[in-house]
């Protein structure tokens, strides 16, 4: 495949090598169907593989998530129950439980991601040198693998001997317990007045403050390629006329990145919905407490730890429906509006 | 003024960024003594050399990185295979059903893959693949998205290029792999990435189709080693830097790949 980019027939004519041998053969072998089968030999033989796969691992699995979804018991060895899971489902705390513990998750990390790069986007773009410098660190985090960027953030994170709790005690605050801890951030933030358990735990804080670390640098990435789509003469007029720079960043540059905004909000809910490697690496084995077991955890300690197939995809049914609702919002309200290159 | 004031709140918030990997690098280096202090410093001191080969002792990273090489990169290879072929077959071939077939692709987009791993598990171990390398190769051998990218790469490409090779006598198979492939070739590269980060930082899968033992990948290996090798923090450090420093060392050399291929992802939930 890494041929010489340049013209087609210095290719052809002189590629006597074995592979250019054998897609001849087989080119020659697909021609001698009959002239009305058309494209369609190549077309099969061409789609075969992918299709195949998608098949067995995509389209398949849908289908037997929801069969098997029917079914009690453990490991699918259980008796059919009909729509027993969902009902159990939606009668069980844990499950609402994780679920809020998602939603609070979506609220407390999309919204401040979604500002912070803005604001970023928006002072890499004034600047002229060094931006690609810049994006290049802020991109970092996005490309290293969860997990071991987790690692480095548990140890922060660390009650002894952590760098939180040292930046705390340098501002003269006591030590928290961090990822430990699983009292509402709330509470502790006004000294017991809020009850521990309303609002997310101070671990959920600490999960949504790596992801929005890990995370932010892909939407400046993508804030910063819908500036620069933006013709710089629209924001000079405006400064002509006298707006200042705040005036023509609400009233000029936001609205006219507003596809942008959209799409990256519901991007970023629907990666939220799926996040995994963060709770499961932060948590160690994710969620022994229930204040940071969100949905997928919840499914995938049904799963894993209990065994149970059909609650476990009763779940990841209601996930996927979810899924599905906002996915279509994306595709009906942004779908091919929005253009990048 | 202004300008200056600009430059600084962008580079301190690049150190933001930056600093947990610039601490983990130097706790890498630490001995267990003086990573145990909490400290703010990037600067190690004393450069421990000795805490590389205590971590591949304490853990067998060699097999894990074996694995995670060996899945990556065949997973890499393979959807780029499957993508070039099937994108296009849906951008230049005309056959009953094309239309039907390629909305099928595209919705199976919409299904995210941590709401059906517990089927995809049921039918791997049903084949008997559990705990092996088919296990982990064999379904990401092929993803609606990258054939949707590959797609749009050759709809791209002038019709003009496959007449004329047509007319030098050159079949469908040729035309794509000899001179079709090299005409969309950032995005080949584009796809390889993707596919190769989304393998070798997965975790979900890893961990649900393979044992504690020697099918093991990177990611999983990081996870246990956490408590495997207890709180030597040093050494954590140490396995984190390895196990992020092939995705750094591949990000600084085909850096363009990677915004194109964030981009890309973006149109992807």
């Amino acid at each position: 495949m890494a041929e010489r980019e340049s013209g087609t027939a210095g290719i052809v004519d002189g590629a006597a090598v074995l592979p250019d041998r054998i897609l001849g053969l087989l080119d020659n072998l697909l021609e001698r169907f009959p002239r009305r089968f058309g494209d369609m030999p190549v077309a099969v033989v061409l789609t075969l593989p992918a299709l195949l796969v998608l098949g067995f691992f995509s389209f398949w699995p849908m289908i037997n998530s929801f069969v098997l979804s029917l079914y009690g018991g453990k490991r699918g060895a259980g008796a059919f129950v009909g729509l027993g899971n969902y009902l159990e489902a939606m009668h069980s705390g844990e499950f609402w439980k994780s679920l809020t513990v998602t939603v609070y998750y979506v609220l407390g990390t999309i919204p401040p991601m979604l500002l912070f790069s803005f604001l970023i986007a928006l002072a890499l773009h004034r600047i002229g040198r060094a931006r690609s410098f810049f994006r290049t660190l802020y991109f970092l985090p996005y490309v290293t693998s969860v997990v071991a960027a987790a690692m480095v953030w548990r140890t922060l994170f660390n009650p002894h001997g952590g760098v939180f709790n040292l930046l705390l005690a340098w501002g003269g605050g006591a030590p928290q317990q961090w990822l430990l801890e699983p009292r509402g951030v709330l509470h502790l933030i006004t000294g017991g007045v809020v009850d521990p358990s309303v609002g997310p735990s101070l671990a959920l804080c600490c999960i949504m403050l790596f992801d929005i670390w890990h995370g932010c640098g892909f939407m400046v990435v993508v804030f910063l390629a819908g500036l620069s789509s933006i013709p710089r003469e629209i924001e000079e007029s405006a400064r002509i006329d006298g707006a200042g720079g705040l005036r023509t960043t609400w009233h000029i540059t936001l609205p006219l990145l507003s596809p942008t905004v959209f799409f990256l909000a519901v991007v970023g809910v629907v990666r939220a919905f799926q996040a995994f490697n963060s709770f499961y690496a932060l948590t160690q084995g994710g969620g022994n407490t229930q204040d940071t077991r969100n949905l997928i955890l919840f499914i995938y300690s049904q799963f894993y730890d209990y065994g149970y197939w059909g609650y476990a995809t009763a779940a990841s049914t209601l996930l996927t429906l979810a899924i599905v609702a906002l996915t279509a919002l994306q595709w009906r309200f942004v779908g091919r509006r929005v253009h990048y290159s | 003024m202004k300008r200056a004031l600009l430059y600084g709140a962008l580079a301190a918030v690049g150190l933001l960024m930056v600093w947990p990997f610039l601490w983990m690098l130097s706790t890498a280096f630490k001995d267990y003594a003086s990573a145990s202090t909490p400290s703010l410093s990037i600067w190690p001191g004393m450069l421990h050399w000795q805490n590389f080969p205590d971590t591949f002792h304490a853990a067998p990273f060699g097999r894990y990185f074996f694995n995670s090489f060996l899945v990556a990169g065949t997973v890499s290879l393979s959807v780029v295979l499957t993508s070039l072929m099937a994108g296009y077959a849906f951008a230049r071939l005309r056959f009953p059903g094309r239309g039907l077939l390629f909305a099928a692709v595209l919705g199976s987009m919409m299904v995210p893959f941590e709401a059906i791993f517990v089927p995809n598990f049921v039918l791997i171990s049903r084949l008997g693949w559990y705990d092996s390398y088919a296990a982990l190769i064999v379904p990401w051998c092929a993803n609606a998205f990258s054939i949707f990218l590959m797609r749009q790469a050759f709809l791209s490409l002038p019709a003009d290029f496959y007449d004329a090779a047509r007319i030098d006598g050159c079949g469908h198979l040729r035309f794509l792999f000899r001179i079709g492939a090299p005409l969309v070739r950032p995005m080949v590269i584009t796809v390889a990435l993707l596919a190769f980060l989304g393998s070798y930082n997965a975790l979900l899968w890893p961990l649900v189709v393979t044992a504690d033992g020697s099918m093991r990948v990177v990611q999983v290996g990081l996870t246990a080693f956490n408590t495997d090798a207890g709180v030597r923090i040093n050494l954590l450090m140490c396995a984190s830097t390895i196990v992020i420093l092939p995705t750094v060392i591949l990000y600084f050399a085909a850096q363009r790949y990677f915004v194109e291929s964030a981009l890309g992802a973006g149109i992807k939930a």
